[in-house]
Protein backbone atom coordinates (compact mmCIF):
# COMPACT_ATOMS: atom_id res chain seq x y z
CA UNK A 1 0.00 0.00 0.00
CA UNK A 2 1.96 2.89 1.37
CA UNK A 3 4.78 2.83 -0.90
CA UNK A 4 7.77 4.10 0.21
CA UNK A 5 8.73 4.99 -3.29
CA UNK A 6 10.10 8.49 -2.30
CA UNK A 7 12.18 6.79 0.37
CA UNK A 8 14.69 4.60 -1.10
CA UNK A 9 17.16 5.25 1.26
CA UNK A 10 15.73 4.23 4.51
CA UNK A 11 13.97 0.87 4.23
CA UNK A 12 16.08 -2.18 5.67
CA UNK A 13 17.93 -0.03 8.52
CA UNK A 14 17.18 -1.35 11.67
CA UNK A 15 18.42 1.18 13.68
CA UNK A 16 18.22 4.76 12.03
CA UNK A 17 20.58 6.04 14.22
CA UNK A 18 21.48 9.49 12.44
CA UNK A 19 18.61 9.97 9.71
CA UNK A 20 19.19 12.93 7.25
CA UNK A 21 16.95 15.90 7.52
CA UNK A 22 14.94 15.11 5.33
CA UNK A 23 12.61 18.10 5.48
CA UNK A 24 9.70 18.10 2.99
CA UNK A 25 8.71 14.33 4.01
CA UNK A 26 7.77 14.44 7.43
CA UNK A 27 6.73 10.75 7.89
CA UNK A 28 10.71 10.29 6.75
CA UNK A 29 11.22 7.89 9.53
CA UNK A 30 8.72 5.70 8.78
CA UNK A 31 9.98 2.27 7.29
CA UNK A 32 7.23 -0.34 6.90
CA UNK A 33 3.73 0.68 4.54
CA UNK A 34 1.10 1.55 6.78
CA UNK A 35 -1.18 -1.35 5.38
CA UNK A 36 -4.40 -0.43 7.53
CA UNK A 37 -4.35 3.53 7.12
CA UNK A 38 -3.68 2.60 3.00
CA UNK A 39 -6.77 -0.19 3.54
CA UNK A 40 -9.24 2.68 5.71
CA UNK A 41 -7.75 5.69 3.14
CA UNK A 42 -9.23 3.29 0.29
CA UNK A 43 -12.10 2.14 1.98
CA UNK A 44 -13.20 5.71 2.92
CA UNK A 45 -12.55 6.94 -1.28
CA UNK A 46 -15.28 4.16 -1.77
CA UNK A 47 -17.69 5.39 0.69
CA UNK A 48 -16.70 9.01 -0.48
CA UNK A 49 -17.11 8.12 -4.76
CA UNK A 50 -19.83 5.73 -5.07
CA UNK A 51 -22.78 8.20 -3.79
CA UNK A 52 -21.34 10.71 -6.35
CA UNK A 53 -20.65 8.14 -9.44
CA UNK A 54 -24.32 7.05 -8.91
CA UNK A 55 -25.82 10.59 -8.94
CA UNK A 56 -24.04 11.40 -12.09
CA UNK A 57 -24.60 8.43 -13.76
CA UNK A 58 -28.23 8.19 -13.10
CA UNK A 59 -28.40 11.85 -14.04
CA UNK A 60 -27.43 10.87 -17.32
CA UNK A 61 -30.40 7.94 -17.98
CA UNK A 62 -33.48 8.75 -19.62
CA UNK A 63 -37.02 7.59 -17.69
CA UNK A 64 -36.85 4.20 -19.53
CA UNK A 65 -33.55 3.54 -18.62
CA UNK A 66 -33.76 4.77 -15.14
CA UNK A 67 -36.47 2.33 -14.62
CA UNK A 68 -35.04 -0.78 -16.42
CA UNK A 69 -31.16 -1.05 -15.88
CA UNK A 70 -29.09 -1.73 -13.13
CA UNK A 71 -28.54 1.46 -11.34
CA UNK A 72 -25.22 0.95 -10.82
CA UNK A 73 -24.04 0.41 -14.00
CA UNK A 74 -23.87 3.53 -16.27
CA UNK A 75 -26.36 4.24 -19.52
CA UNK A 76 -26.03 2.34 -22.31
CA UNK A 77 -27.24 5.59 -24.13
CA UNK A 78 -25.88 8.86 -22.43
CA UNK A 79 -28.50 11.71 -22.53
CA UNK A 80 -28.11 15.03 -21.70
CA UNK A 81 -32.00 15.98 -21.72
CA UNK A 82 -32.02 16.18 -18.03
CA UNK A 83 -29.93 18.82 -17.77
CA UNK A 84 -31.55 20.70 -20.76
CA UNK A 85 -34.84 20.35 -18.20
CA UNK A 86 -33.54 21.71 -15.82
CA UNK A 87 -31.62 24.43 -17.82
CA UNK A 88 -35.08 25.35 -19.30
CA UNK A 89 -36.19 25.85 -15.66
CA UNK A 90 -34.94 28.79 -14.55
CA UNK A 91 -31.88 27.78 -13.39
CA UNK A 92 -29.55 30.41 -14.72
CA UNK A 93 -31.91 33.30 -12.78
CA UNK A 94 -31.18 30.56 -9.23
CA UNK A 95 -27.90 30.58 -10.46
CA UNK A 96 -27.10 34.87 -10.53
CA UNK A 97 -29.10 34.79 -7.42
CA UNK A 98 -26.62 32.82 -5.42
CA UNK A 99 -24.01 34.62 -7.12
CA UNK A 100 -25.50 37.82 -6.09
CA UNK A 101 -26.17 36.88 -2.53
CA UNK A 102 -22.59 35.14 -2.07
CA UNK A 103 -20.89 37.76 -3.09
CA UNK A 104 -22.91 40.66 -1.58
CA UNK A 105 -22.54 38.48 1.81
CA UNK A 106 -18.91 38.03 1.20
CA UNK A 107 -17.29 41.08 0.42
CA UNK A 108 -19.10 42.91 3.27
CA UNK A 109 -18.09 40.47 5.49
CA UNK A 110 -14.86 40.50 5.12
CA UNK A 111 -14.63 44.17 4.62
CA UNK A 112 -15.57 44.53 8.44
CA UNK A 113 -14.39 41.61 9.93
CA UNK A 114 -10.82 42.18 8.79
CA UNK A 115 -11.53 46.08 10.12
CA UNK A 116 -12.45 44.22 13.52
CA UNK A 117 -9.68 41.70 13.21
CA UNK A 118 -7.21 44.08 13.22
CA UNK A 119 -8.51 46.07 15.98
CA UNK A 120 -8.38 43.09 18.00
CA UNK A 121 -5.31 42.57 17.38
CA UNK A 122 -3.36 45.75 17.77
CA UNK A 123 -5.81 47.78 19.82
CA UNK A 124 -5.92 46.94 23.31
CA UNK A 125 -8.99 48.08 25.97
CA UNK A 126 -11.96 47.13 27.34
CA UNK A 127 -14.38 47.77 23.71
CA UNK A 128 -11.89 45.85 22.04
CA UNK A 129 -11.66 42.75 24.53
CA UNK A 130 -15.19 42.85 24.98
CA UNK A 131 -15.75 42.66 21.16
CA UNK A 132 -13.96 39.67 20.73
CA UNK A 133 -15.26 37.97 23.38
CA UNK A 134 -18.57 38.47 21.94
CA UNK A 135 -17.45 37.21 18.43
CA UNK A 136 -15.78 34.32 20.00
CA UNK A 137 -19.35 33.78 21.99
CA UNK A 138 -21.23 33.69 18.51
CA UNK A 139 -19.15 30.58 17.55
CA UNK A 140 -20.34 28.56 20.93
CA UNK A 141 -23.81 29.69 20.23
CA UNK A 142 -26.34 27.55 17.31
CA UNK A 143 -27.01 30.99 16.04
CA UNK A 144 -29.57 29.49 13.79
CA UNK A 145 -31.66 29.27 16.85
CA UNK A 146 -32.54 33.11 16.69
CA UNK A 147 -34.33 32.57 13.23
CA UNK A 148 -37.54 33.52 14.32
CA UNK A 149 -36.54 36.96 15.99
CA UNK A 150 -34.34 37.59 12.30
CA UNK A 151 -37.59 36.58 10.26
CA UNK A 152 -39.76 39.23 12.40
CA UNK A 153 -36.90 41.72 12.01
CA UNK A 154 -36.85 40.95 8.64
CA UNK A 155 -41.01 41.27 7.48
CA UNK A 156 -40.98 44.33 9.52
CA UNK A 157 -38.17 46.37 7.55
CA UNK A 158 -40.24 44.99 4.37
CA UNK A 159 -37.29 42.95 3.09
CA UNK A 160 -39.11 39.49 3.09
CA UNK A 161 -38.97 37.97 -0.08
CA UNK A 162 -35.75 40.01 -1.30
CA UNK A 163 -31.77 39.38 -1.62
CA UNK A 164 -31.05 41.41 1.27
CA UNK A 165 -32.77 39.60 2.96
CA UNK A 166 -30.49 37.22 2.52
CA UNK A 167 -27.47 39.18 2.56
CA UNK A 168 -27.85 41.00 6.13
CA UNK A 169 -28.04 38.20 8.51
CA UNK A 170 -25.59 36.23 6.15
CA UNK A 171 -22.85 39.01 7.07
CA UNK A 172 -23.60 39.08 10.44
CA UNK A 173 -23.16 35.03 10.77
CA UNK A 174 -20.54 35.10 8.99
CA UNK A 175 -18.59 37.98 10.86
CA UNK A 176 -17.35 35.19 14.36
CA UNK A 177 -15.58 32.51 12.00
CA UNK A 178 -14.04 35.25 10.10
CA UNK A 179 -12.63 37.42 12.88
CA UNK A 180 -11.51 34.17 14.31
CA UNK A 181 -9.23 33.88 11.43
CA UNK A 182 -8.01 36.62 10.51
CA UNK A 183 -7.09 37.87 13.95
CA UNK A 184 -5.18 34.43 14.49
CA UNK A 185 -3.12 35.32 11.75
CA UNK A 186 -2.30 39.09 12.23
CA UNK A 187 -1.08 37.90 15.44
CA UNK A 188 1.81 36.99 13.41
CA UNK A 189 3.03 40.13 11.85
CA UNK A 190 6.09 41.58 13.61
CA UNK A 191 4.65 44.74 15.15
CA UNK A 192 8.09 46.21 14.29
CA UNK A 193 6.36 46.63 11.23
CA UNK A 194 3.44 48.71 12.60
CA UNK A 195 5.83 50.37 14.70
CA UNK A 196 8.08 51.34 11.87
CA UNK A 197 4.78 52.37 9.64
CA UNK A 198 3.76 54.60 12.81
CA UNK A 199 7.08 56.39 13.03
CA UNK A 200 6.97 57.23 9.56
CA UNK A 201 3.37 58.64 10.17
CA UNK A 202 0.68 56.38 8.81
CA UNK A 203 -2.22 56.21 9.76
CA UNK A 204 -4.27 53.32 11.30
CA UNK A 205 -5.93 53.16 7.85
CA UNK A 206 -2.85 53.14 5.62
CA UNK A 207 -1.56 50.38 7.83
CA UNK A 208 -4.54 48.29 7.77
CA UNK A 209 -4.94 48.30 3.69
CA UNK A 210 -0.66 48.68 3.00
CA UNK A 211 1.03 46.41 5.45
CA UNK A 212 -2.40 44.21 7.59
CA UNK A 213 -3.81 43.15 4.40
CA UNK A 214 -0.95 42.23 2.38
CA UNK A 215 0.72 40.17 4.83
CA UNK A 216 -2.59 38.28 5.87
CA UNK A 217 -3.82 37.34 2.11
CA UNK A 218 -3.75 34.04 2.89
CA UNK A 219 -5.98 33.98 5.75
CA UNK A 220 -8.00 36.80 3.86
CA UNK A 221 -8.81 33.72 0.68
CA UNK A 222 -9.38 31.55 3.44
CA UNK A 223 -11.63 32.97 4.96
CA UNK A 224 -13.17 35.05 1.52
CA UNK A 225 -13.72 31.00 0.39
CA UNK A 226 -15.03 29.77 3.14
CA UNK A 227 -17.77 32.12 3.63
CA UNK A 228 -18.58 31.63 -0.07
CA UNK A 229 -18.96 27.94 0.78
CA UNK A 230 -21.51 28.47 3.08
CA UNK A 231 -24.21 31.51 1.98
CA UNK A 232 -23.04 29.65 -1.57
CA UNK A 233 -24.45 26.19 0.26
CA UNK A 234 -27.23 28.33 2.42
CA UNK A 235 -30.81 26.85 3.26
CA UNK A 236 -32.65 27.89 6.10
CA UNK A 237 -32.18 31.56 5.27
CA UNK A 238 -34.15 30.98 2.01
CA UNK A 239 -36.46 28.89 3.01
CA UNK A 240 -37.60 30.73 5.66
CA UNK A 241 -36.55 34.47 4.37
CA UNK A 242 -37.64 34.36 1.02
CA UNK A 243 -40.76 33.06 -1.06
CA UNK A 244 -40.83 33.79 -4.58
CA UNK A 245 -38.74 32.02 -7.76
CA UNK A 246 -37.70 35.19 -8.30
CA UNK A 247 -35.61 35.10 -5.30
CA UNK A 248 -34.94 31.53 -4.89
CA UNK A 249 -30.97 30.28 -4.99
CA UNK A 250 -29.77 27.10 -5.91
CA UNK A 251 -30.39 24.92 -3.00
CA UNK A 252 -33.17 25.88 -2.38
CA UNK A 253 -34.33 25.03 -5.91
CA UNK A 254 -33.09 21.84 -5.61
CA UNK A 255 -35.49 21.35 -2.81
CA UNK A 256 -38.20 22.70 -5.17
CA UNK A 257 -37.07 21.25 -8.18
CA UNK A 258 -37.50 17.92 -6.25
CA UNK A 259 -40.96 18.67 -4.82
CA UNK A 260 -42.25 19.60 -8.89
CA UNK A 261 -40.26 16.66 -10.68
CA UNK A 262 -40.65 14.43 -7.90
CA UNK A 263 -40.85 11.24 -10.57
CA UNK A 264 -38.41 12.23 -12.74
CA UNK A 265 -35.39 11.33 -10.45
CA UNK A 266 -32.74 11.50 -13.21
CA UNK A 267 -33.64 15.20 -13.52
CA UNK A 268 -33.79 16.13 -9.86
CA UNK A 269 -30.22 14.58 -9.80
CA UNK A 270 -28.68 16.54 -13.03
CA UNK A 271 -29.94 19.60 -11.09
CA UNK A 272 -27.96 18.46 -8.29
CA UNK A 273 -24.71 17.57 -10.76
CA UNK A 274 -25.58 21.28 -12.01
CA UNK A 275 -25.98 23.07 -8.60
CA UNK A 276 -22.58 21.72 -8.01
CA UNK A 277 -20.67 22.56 -10.98
CA UNK A 278 -19.67 26.00 -10.74
CA UNK A 279 -18.39 25.28 -7.04
CA UNK A 280 -16.33 22.21 -8.69
CA UNK A 281 -14.63 24.43 -11.62
CA UNK A 282 -13.23 26.77 -8.89
CA UNK A 283 -11.95 23.43 -6.70
CA UNK A 284 -10.42 22.29 -9.83
CA UNK A 285 -9.11 26.27 -10.66
CA UNK A 286 -7.74 26.95 -6.58
CA UNK A 287 -7.59 23.56 -4.87
CA UNK A 288 -4.09 24.29 -3.08
CA UNK A 289 -5.36 27.43 -2.23
CA UNK A 290 -8.73 26.44 -0.80
CA UNK A 291 -7.08 23.36 0.88
CA UNK A 292 -3.73 25.02 2.85
CA UNK A 293 -6.00 28.07 3.41
CA UNK A 294 -8.49 26.36 5.34
CA UNK A 295 -6.17 23.86 6.73
CA UNK A 296 -4.57 26.99 7.83
CA UNK A 297 -7.28 28.83 9.07
CA UNK A 298 -8.82 25.98 11.38
CA UNK A 299 -5.59 24.38 12.51
CA UNK A 300 -3.51 27.54 13.60
CA UNK B 1 -14.47 54.64 23.12
CA UNK B 2 -11.14 55.53 21.08
CA UNK B 3 -8.24 53.38 22.34
CA UNK B 4 -5.67 56.15 22.44
CA UNK B 5 -2.69 56.72 24.01
CA UNK B 6 -4.47 58.70 27.27
CA UNK B 7 -3.04 56.31 29.78
CA UNK B 8 -0.08 54.60 27.72
CA UNK B 9 3.83 55.55 28.30
CA UNK B 10 4.77 55.62 25.26
CA UNK B 11 3.15 56.70 22.21
CA UNK B 12 3.95 54.03 19.39
CA UNK B 13 2.48 51.59 21.45
CA UNK B 14 -0.79 53.04 21.14
CA UNK B 15 -2.95 50.58 18.90
CA UNK B 16 -5.42 51.47 16.29
CA UNK B 17 -9.09 52.96 17.40
CA UNK B 18 -11.52 50.36 18.91
CA UNK B 19 -13.77 51.96 16.27
CA UNK B 20 -12.35 49.60 13.56
CA UNK B 21 -14.11 46.91 14.82
CA UNK B 22 -17.69 48.99 14.84
CA UNK B 23 -18.82 48.10 11.69
CA UNK B 24 -18.68 44.40 12.66
CA UNK B 25 -19.85 44.60 16.35
CA UNK B 26 -22.57 46.66 14.35
CA UNK B 27 -23.56 44.07 12.32
CA UNK B 28 -23.28 41.22 14.56
CA UNK B 29 -25.25 43.05 17.55
CA UNK B 30 -28.30 43.68 15.13
CA UNK B 31 -28.80 40.34 13.85
CA UNK B 32 -26.92 38.17 15.95
CA UNK B 33 -27.59 39.88 19.71
CA UNK B 34 -30.64 41.73 19.23
CA UNK B 35 -32.09 38.41 17.77
CA UNK B 36 -30.80 36.76 20.64
CA UNK B 37 -32.45 38.31 23.02
CA UNK B 38 -35.76 38.37 20.89
CA UNK B 39 -35.77 34.89 20.39
CA UNK B 40 -36.15 34.86 24.63
CA UNK B 41 -38.59 37.59 25.13
CA UNK B 42 -40.75 35.93 21.74
CA UNK B 43 -40.93 32.97 23.78
CA UNK B 44 -43.04 34.98 26.63
CA UNK B 45 -45.38 35.61 23.92
CA UNK B 46 -47.49 34.35 21.64
CA UNK B 47 -47.28 34.78 17.96
CA UNK B 48 -49.10 33.11 14.85
CA UNK B 49 -46.24 35.01 12.65
CA UNK B 50 -49.02 37.66 10.73
CA UNK B 51 -50.34 39.48 13.27
CA UNK B 52 -49.76 40.98 16.62
CA UNK B 53 -47.37 39.41 19.38
CA UNK B 54 -49.20 39.37 22.50
CA UNK B 55 -46.90 38.78 25.84
CA UNK B 56 -48.15 35.15 27.50
CA UNK B 57 -45.81 34.97 30.25
CA UNK B 58 -45.14 31.30 30.67
CA UNK B 59 -47.72 29.91 28.78
CA UNK B 60 -45.77 28.74 26.17
CA UNK B 61 -42.98 27.58 27.55
CA UNK B 62 -45.72 25.58 29.71
CA UNK B 63 -46.80 24.21 26.10
CA UNK B 64 -42.93 23.25 25.08
CA UNK B 65 -42.33 21.78 28.53
CA UNK B 66 -45.29 19.44 28.76
CA UNK B 67 -45.38 18.03 25.08
CA UNK B 68 -43.70 14.62 25.13
CA UNK B 69 -42.62 15.77 20.97
CA UNK B 70 -40.06 18.05 22.78
CA UNK B 71 -38.52 15.37 25.17
CA UNK B 72 -38.63 13.36 21.78
CA UNK B 73 -36.70 15.73 19.99
CA UNK B 74 -34.66 16.14 22.70
CA UNK B 75 -33.31 12.20 22.81
CA UNK B 76 -33.15 12.58 18.87
CA UNK B 77 -30.64 15.40 19.18
CA UNK B 78 -28.59 13.50 21.53
CA UNK B 79 -28.42 10.34 19.93
CA UNK B 80 -27.57 11.87 16.87
CA UNK B 81 -24.92 14.90 18.56
CA UNK B 82 -23.80 11.25 20.26
CA UNK B 83 -23.43 8.87 17.51
CA UNK B 84 -21.88 11.45 14.70
CA UNK B 85 -19.28 12.45 17.56
CA UNK B 86 -18.65 8.75 17.34
CA UNK B 87 -18.71 8.30 14.04
CA UNK B 88 -16.86 11.29 12.88
CA UNK B 89 -14.42 11.94 15.88
CA UNK B 90 -11.92 8.61 15.02
CA UNK B 91 -12.66 8.46 11.22
CA UNK B 92 -11.58 12.20 10.60
CA UNK B 93 -8.65 11.90 13.41
CA UNK B 94 -7.06 8.99 11.64
CA UNK B 95 -8.04 10.48 7.90
CA UNK B 96 -6.34 13.68 9.13
CA UNK B 97 -3.04 12.03 10.26
CA UNK B 98 -3.22 9.78 6.93
CA UNK B 99 -3.74 12.31 4.50
CA UNK B 100 -0.97 14.50 6.59
CA UNK B 101 1.14 11.92 4.65
CA UNK B 102 3.37 12.82 1.97
CA UNK B 103 3.19 10.38 -0.72
CA UNK B 104 2.04 11.17 -3.65
CA UNK B 105 -1.57 8.94 -3.72
CA UNK B 106 -2.23 10.00 -1.00
CA UNK B 107 -2.82 13.47 -2.26
CA UNK B 108 -4.72 11.89 -5.34
CA UNK B 109 -6.91 10.04 -2.20
CA UNK B 110 -7.26 13.75 -1.35
CA UNK B 111 -8.13 15.45 -4.00
CA UNK B 112 -11.71 12.74 -3.90
CA UNK B 113 -12.10 12.94 -0.21
CA UNK B 114 -13.16 16.69 -0.02
CA UNK B 115 -15.27 16.78 -2.62
CA UNK B 116 -18.37 16.68 -0.81
CA UNK B 117 -17.23 20.11 0.82
CA UNK B 118 -18.72 21.27 -1.97
CA UNK B 119 -21.89 20.03 -1.88
CA UNK B 120 -24.88 21.41 -0.51
CA UNK B 121 -26.84 19.62 2.15
CA UNK B 122 -29.85 20.00 0.10
CA UNK B 123 -27.67 18.45 -2.50
CA UNK B 124 -26.30 15.64 -0.29
CA UNK B 125 -29.83 14.52 1.37
CA UNK B 126 -31.27 14.60 -2.42
CA UNK B 127 -28.37 12.35 -3.40
CA UNK B 128 -28.81 10.18 -0.58
CA UNK B 129 -32.65 9.79 -0.77
CA UNK B 130 -32.09 8.68 -4.81
CA UNK B 131 -28.84 5.88 -3.84
CA UNK B 132 -31.47 4.53 -0.43
CA UNK B 133 -34.63 3.88 -2.56
CA UNK B 134 -35.55 0.52 -1.97
CA UNK B 135 -36.34 -0.03 -5.87
CA UNK B 136 -34.19 1.83 -7.54
CA UNK B 137 -30.86 2.52 -5.72
CA UNK B 138 -27.58 0.73 -4.24
CA UNK B 139 -29.35 -2.02 -2.87
CA UNK B 140 -30.93 -3.65 -5.92
CA UNK B 141 -28.36 -2.35 -7.92
CA UNK B 142 -25.51 -3.82 -6.16
CA UNK B 143 -28.03 -7.06 -5.58
CA UNK B 144 -26.65 -7.46 -1.89
CA UNK B 145 -30.01 -8.67 0.13
CA UNK B 146 -28.44 -6.92 3.25
CA UNK B 147 -28.71 -3.45 1.17
CA UNK B 148 -32.50 -3.66 -0.07
CA UNK B 149 -33.92 -1.89 2.55
CA UNK B 150 -36.39 0.72 3.23
CA UNK B 151 -33.63 2.68 4.91
CA UNK B 152 -35.34 6.09 5.23
CA UNK B 153 -38.99 4.67 5.86
CA UNK B 154 -37.94 1.90 8.91
CA UNK B 155 -37.94 4.42 12.12
CA UNK B 156 -35.52 1.78 13.41
CA UNK B 157 -32.65 1.96 10.34
CA UNK B 158 -32.98 6.03 9.28
CA UNK B 159 -31.38 7.37 12.14
CA UNK B 160 -28.30 5.81 11.60
CA UNK B 161 -28.66 6.18 8.18
CA UNK B 162 -29.23 10.10 9.16
CA UNK B 163 -25.71 9.99 11.05
CA UNK B 164 -24.14 7.94 8.28
CA UNK B 165 -25.26 10.98 5.50
CA UNK B 166 -24.19 13.55 8.15
CA UNK B 167 -20.19 12.17 8.69
CA UNK B 168 -20.74 11.59 4.94
CA UNK B 169 -20.90 15.14 4.22
CA UNK B 170 -18.39 16.49 7.55
CA UNK B 171 -15.67 14.45 7.85
CA UNK B 172 -14.05 15.65 5.02
CA UNK B 173 -14.22 19.31 6.99
CA UNK B 174 -12.29 17.91 10.13
CA UNK B 175 -10.17 15.78 8.10
CA UNK B 176 -8.79 19.09 6.81
CA UNK B 177 -8.24 20.27 9.98
CA UNK B 178 -6.91 17.15 11.79
CA UNK B 179 -4.40 17.28 8.83
CA UNK B 180 -3.25 20.91 9.04
CA UNK B 181 -3.14 19.82 13.34
CA UNK B 182 -0.53 16.92 12.38
CA UNK B 183 1.46 18.83 9.84
CA UNK B 184 2.24 21.60 12.31
CA UNK B 185 3.93 18.89 15.02
CA UNK B 186 7.87 18.91 14.52
CA UNK B 187 9.35 16.02 12.56
CA UNK B 188 11.78 15.81 15.27
CA UNK B 189 9.40 14.17 17.67
CA UNK B 190 8.55 11.24 15.20
CA UNK B 191 12.47 11.33 14.96
CA UNK B 192 13.76 10.98 18.11
CA UNK B 193 10.67 8.51 18.96
CA UNK B 194 12.24 6.68 16.14
CA UNK B 195 15.38 6.46 17.80
CA UNK B 196 13.80 5.35 21.06
CA UNK B 197 12.40 2.61 19.00
CA UNK B 198 8.82 3.00 19.18
CA UNK B 199 6.57 1.56 16.65
CA UNK B 200 3.76 3.48 14.53
CA UNK B 201 0.91 2.83 17.35
CA UNK B 202 2.99 4.09 20.20
CA UNK B 203 4.09 6.93 18.20
CA UNK B 204 0.20 7.75 17.40
CA UNK B 205 -0.27 7.67 21.35
CA UNK B 206 2.37 8.87 22.93
CA UNK B 207 3.17 11.92 20.07
CA UNK B 208 0.04 12.80 17.81
CA UNK B 209 -2.95 12.37 20.45
CA UNK B 210 -1.01 14.78 22.60
CA UNK B 211 0.49 16.99 20.22
CA UNK B 212 -3.40 17.65 18.73
CA UNK B 213 -5.07 17.93 22.25
CA UNK B 214 -6.42 21.79 20.87
CA UNK B 215 -7.39 20.39 17.44
CA UNK B 216 -9.23 17.52 18.45
CA UNK B 217 -11.08 20.23 21.22
CA UNK B 218 -11.63 22.61 18.03
CA UNK B 219 -12.81 19.99 15.95
CA UNK B 220 -15.25 18.60 18.40
CA UNK B 221 -16.59 22.10 19.35
CA UNK B 222 -17.21 22.55 15.66
CA UNK B 223 -18.70 19.06 15.25
CA UNK B 224 -20.98 19.22 18.69
CA UNK B 225 -22.28 22.75 17.78
CA UNK B 226 -22.68 21.94 14.22
CA UNK B 227 -24.54 18.85 14.74
CA UNK B 228 -26.81 21.33 17.01
CA UNK B 229 -27.64 23.33 13.87
CA UNK B 230 -28.30 20.71 11.65
CA UNK B 231 -31.01 21.46 9.54
CA UNK B 232 -31.05 20.98 6.03
CA UNK B 233 -30.08 17.97 5.70
CA UNK B 234 -32.69 16.11 8.20
CA UNK B 235 -35.17 18.36 6.58
CA UNK B 236 -34.94 17.70 3.19
CA UNK B 237 -33.47 13.84 3.42
CA UNK B 238 -36.45 12.40 6.14
CA UNK B 239 -38.47 15.80 6.71
CA UNK B 240 -38.38 14.66 10.41
CA UNK B 241 -40.03 11.25 9.60
CA UNK B 242 -40.98 8.47 10.09
CA UNK B 243 -43.16 9.72 12.64
CA UNK B 244 -40.94 11.69 14.55
CA UNK B 245 -37.82 9.55 14.61
CA UNK B 246 -35.90 11.93 13.30
CA UNK B 247 -37.06 14.93 14.34
CA UNK B 248 -34.26 16.88 15.95
CA UNK B 249 -34.65 20.06 17.67
CA UNK B 250 -33.66 22.56 15.42
CA UNK B 251 -36.57 20.56 12.85
CA UNK B 252 -38.52 20.65 15.53
CA UNK B 253 -38.32 24.46 16.17
CA UNK B 254 -38.83 25.34 12.37
CA UNK B 255 -41.73 22.93 12.11
CA UNK B 256 -43.68 24.47 14.98
CA UNK B 257 -42.94 27.78 14.15
CA UNK B 258 -43.27 28.12 10.62
CA UNK B 259 -45.10 25.18 10.00
CA UNK B 260 -47.97 24.98 13.07
CA UNK B 261 -47.39 28.96 13.21
CA UNK B 262 -46.81 28.89 16.86
CA UNK B 263 -43.91 31.14 16.90
CA UNK B 264 -43.76 31.53 20.87
CA UNK B 265 -43.17 27.93 21.21
CA UNK B 266 -40.84 27.51 18.19
CA UNK B 267 -39.00 30.51 20.26
CA UNK B 268 -38.96 28.64 23.69
CA UNK B 269 -37.60 25.39 21.58
CA UNK B 270 -34.86 28.12 20.11
CA UNK B 271 -33.67 29.24 24.01
CA UNK B 272 -33.12 25.55 24.63
CA UNK B 273 -31.32 24.96 21.26
CA UNK B 274 -28.88 28.01 22.72
CA UNK B 275 -28.74 26.94 26.29
CA UNK B 276 -27.46 23.37 25.12
CA UNK B 277 -24.95 24.75 22.83
CA UNK B 278 -23.37 27.33 24.74
CA UNK B 279 -23.33 24.42 27.69
CA UNK B 280 -21.95 21.90 25.40
CA UNK B 281 -19.26 24.03 24.32
CA UNK B 282 -18.26 25.18 27.67
CA UNK B 283 -17.86 22.09 28.41
CA UNK B 284 -15.59 21.24 25.95
CA UNK B 285 -12.80 24.65 26.46
CA UNK B 286 -13.46 23.26 30.09
CA UNK B 287 -12.11 19.69 29.58
CA UNK B 288 -9.53 20.84 27.43
CA UNK B 289 -7.80 22.45 30.20
CA UNK B 290 -7.11 26.86 31.01
CA UNK B 291 -3.54 26.87 30.12
CA UNK B 292 -4.24 28.70 26.43
CA UNK B 293 -6.35 32.31 26.22
CA UNK B 294 -9.58 32.60 24.65
CA UNK B 295 -8.67 32.96 20.99
CA UNK B 296 -7.07 30.00 21.10
CA UNK B 297 -9.12 27.69 22.35
CA UNK B 298 -12.14 28.68 20.44
CA UNK B 299 -9.89 28.61 17.10
CA UNK B 300 -6.73 26.56 17.85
Amino acid sequence: MASTTQLPAAPEAPVLTHAAPRLNSRRAGRRRPNLPGGLGGWLWLAVIVLPIYYVVITSLKNQAGFFATNPMLPPAEPTLDNYRLVLENDFARYFLNSVVVTLGTVIPALFVSFMAAYAIVRGKGRFVNWTNNLFLLGLAIPLHATIIPIYWMITRAHLYDTLLALILPSIAFAIPVSVLILSNFMRDVPNELFESMRLDGCSDWAMLWRLALPMTKPAVITVGIYNALHVWNGFLFPLILTQSPATRVLPLSLWTFQGEFSVNIPAVLASVVLATLPLLVLYIVARRQLISGLTAGFSK
Amino acid sequence: MTITSSNRRRVRDAGPSGWLAAPALAFFLVFAVVPLAGVVFLSFTSWDGLREIRLEGLASWTTVLTDPVTGNALLVTAKIVFFSFIVQAPISLLLGVFTAGSQKYRAALAVLYFLPLLLSSAAVAIAFKALLDPNFGLGPGLQVPLLIQDWLGNSDLVLFVVVFVIAWQFVPFHTLIYQGGVRQIPTSLYEAAEIDGAGRVRQFLNITLPQLKYTIITSSTLMVVGSLAYFDLIFVLTGGGPGYSTRLLPLHMYLTGFKANDMGAASALGVILIVIGLGLALLLQRLGGKNRNDSQLEGA
